[in-house]
């Protein structure tokens, strides 16, 4: 007996029409707010992408003669500085549409590592429990105890900071919130027929995790990682503008931030306009987060 | 009761005890403590006489019992700048950031839970609204920025308030402001949706069918339970205030903790770094400790499970 069950054709008027994806899609869209949101990141994520084409100037070409201009200046081509020039020269505008690439890019890559690893430490601890769950959930107070920026640049400040070290360090020390969603979620649906159906039908544990479990977090999972990258772009910012994030000549915003606190008192525009595009982007992820949270569980609590 | 306590305070001492190994472990990050602390110009010979001098030529374990037993002592080696003992050099800016952390505190607890309480009883009002959107941008704005254009406002346009330092109470008001804003919405956010969870319950509905007035309802009956979540969230917005000390003290050159740790981690003053992550880190366990017993006395089941 070989045979492979096959699934009965639903009757055409059982038939959903369109996906779930679909649904849920229509669903976000009702809410305003989160719309908002989606359409700010979207925006972020292609000037960021199109940075080149987007603004005419080099956001590291120096023009001393044209420093601390106003928004609004003009070069002696004839280009308009939207935003201004900072203390070198440069263009306020290109540096803050090319810094968006590290912000976006330590935020992509951190939640990739804290995701995959609160994710695996989430569902070990929920669905073992037992002695690898206290295990994993004191080194989590551990981890929690650490003040975090001060912890990441102790470390950074011995590694030196790169993009990598940056990016590895966010992205290690961020994983409790993950596995504590994913662990108390993991916790209740060992106990749930379909998982206890193919314990008994002898499946081994790891496929019943990947298969059944796994599945069954990933809309929370979905959710604190959407939230935790308005988190880790705020902190991207934090480290450059302590120096020690990316290093200059690239731009970026907590770059560009602590060189403007230094003219505050000349030249306004040099500090306010990049964190404006933090503070844009950043609340265009909390929104668009929210949003996924209420529509896919209302009852979560991140 | 008692063996709930026993037990929290073990795993206490488990958390602070890994605390101390990470701590310890900072050092030994890129393999070789001597390359970390001495300056790069220090030629081969330093190097050698300093690596037998701090016995970094020890097994592992010996070097770590050896900081373990320095660090109960208080005794996180002396300061490379300042040639005074870290631990004291880190003791004595405790006030400064504790009193900073404080008053981000308090300011967050006495503007957010009336706008959190008023948003859920008046829901969908002009008030909710406004109060929401307030709390979402405070949750977005980064820290720095905020002090940033906090000074530019008040300090360079208005000439209100001092921009920088610690003395009489205007010192503090920015400093209090830019790093309790975060915090502020964060717990406006819970408290409200704490409420609205709390309001819509059974024992709310006989309590308004019994007669009881609007107030009572509200404070007395709902509160107490919207409490539960808030406290245990303080415990950990203080972990958020004690790490986010670092960034407002450096803006406003606030002489506490954070402001100490990032000069030292500027000047490779690796003993400073490492006394002031050791002890923020305890602070943060110790408050959390307390929070948990008094999370008890609010909410007897966990005590009697």
């Amino acid at each position: 007996m070989s045979t492979r069950a096959t699934a009965l054709p639903l009757p055409e008027e059982f038939r959903p029409v369109r996906g779930e994806w679909w649904v849920f899609l229509r669903r976000l869209a009702r809410r305003r707010t989160s719309l908002f949101g989606l359409v700010v990141v979207a925006v972020v994520v292609v000037t960021a992408l199109g940075a080149t084409w987007v603004t005419p100037f080099d956001p590291v070409e120096q023009d001393i003669g044209d420093r601390l201009k106003p928004p609004g200046s003009r070069d002696a081509t004839g280009h308009v500085h939207p935003l201004g020039t900072d203390h070198l020269g440069r263009d306020i505008l290109a540096r803050i549409v090319f810094g968006a690439r590290p912000a976006l890019l330590v935020g992509f890559a951190a939640v990739a590592i804290s995701g995959v690893l609160g994710m695996a430490a989430g569902l070990v601890a929920g669905y073992f429990g037992g002695r690898i769950d206290d295990v994993l959930m004191r080194l989590a107070d551990i981890q929690l105890a650490f003040p975090f920026i001060l912890l990441a640049i102790a470390v950074i400040g011995v590694l030196g900071p790169s993009l990598t070290t940056i990016i590895c360090v966010i992205g290690v020390s961020s994983w409790v919130v993950y596995a504590r969603i994913v662990r108390g979620a993991a916790l209740s649906l060992r106990e749930r027929e379909f998982v206890q159906a193919a314990q008994a039908l002898g499946s081994r544990d790891g496929r019943i995790l990947l298969r059944h479990v796994l599945p069954n977090v990933f809309t929370p999972w979905l959710v604190v990682a959407t939230l935790d990258m308005a988190r880790v772009i705020v902190i991207e910012s934090a480290l450059s503008f302590l120096g020690l994030g990316v290093q200059p000549p690239t731009p970026t915003w907590g770059g560009m931030l602590a060189d403007g606190r230094v003219y505050i008192s000349t030249a306004w525009w040099l500090a306010t306009f990049p964190g404006l595009a933090i503070l844009v982007t950043v609340l265009g992820i909390n929104l668009f987060g929210d949003g996924l949270r209420d529509t896919l569980d209302p009852r979560l609590k991140v | 009761m008692r063996t709930f306590l026993t037990r929290r305070l073990l795993q206490s001492l488990v958390v602070l005890l890994g605390i101390s190994f990470v701590v310890f472990f900072i050092l030994h990050l890129t393999g070789d403590p001597a390359s970390v602390l001495l300056p790069p110009e220090a030629t081969a010979q330093d190097i050698r006489e300093f690596r037998a001098r701090m016995g970094f030529n020890d097994p592992f374990y010996v070097q770590y019992a050896r900081f373990l037993r320095g660090a109960l002592q208080g005794n996180f080696g002396d300061s490379i700048r300042h040639g005074e003992p870290a631990f004291g050099l880190v003791v004595e800016r405790m006030p400064a950031t504790f009193q900073l952390a404080g008053a981000a505190l308090l300011l967050a607890l006495c503007l957010a839970i009336p706008a959190g309480i008023v948003s859920a009883v008046r829901r969908n009002t002009l008030i909710d609204y406004v109060s929401t959107v307030v709390a979402l941008l405070g949750q977005s704005m980064p820290t720095f920025w905020l002090g940033i254009m906090l000074i530019l406002l008040f300090s360079v346009q208005l000439n209100l308030l001092p921009s920088s330092g610690r003395g009489e109470w205007r010192h503090l008001v920015l400093p209090a402001v830019t790093l309790g804003l975060f915090t502020t919405a964060r717990i406006t956010r819970l408290t409200r949706s704490g409420m609205l969870e709390v309001l819509s319950q059974d024992y709310i509905r006989t309590a308004r069918a019994k007669g009881v007035s609007d107030p009572p309802v509200v404070w007395k009956h709902a509160l107490k339970n919207a409490a539960i979540p808030i406290v245990t969230i303080v415990g950990i917005e203080l972990g958020t205030l004690l790490g986010g000390s670092v960034i407002t003290e450096t803006i406003f050159a606030w002489p506490g903790v954070g402001r100490l740790s990032v000069q030292a981690i500027y000047n490779r003053d690796y003993p400073v770094v490492q006394a002031a992550v050791f002890l923020l880190a305890s602070t943060f366990v110790l408050v959390n400790l307390v929070v948990d017993v008094l999370y008890t006395y609010l909410d007897p089941r966990i005590r009697l499970s």
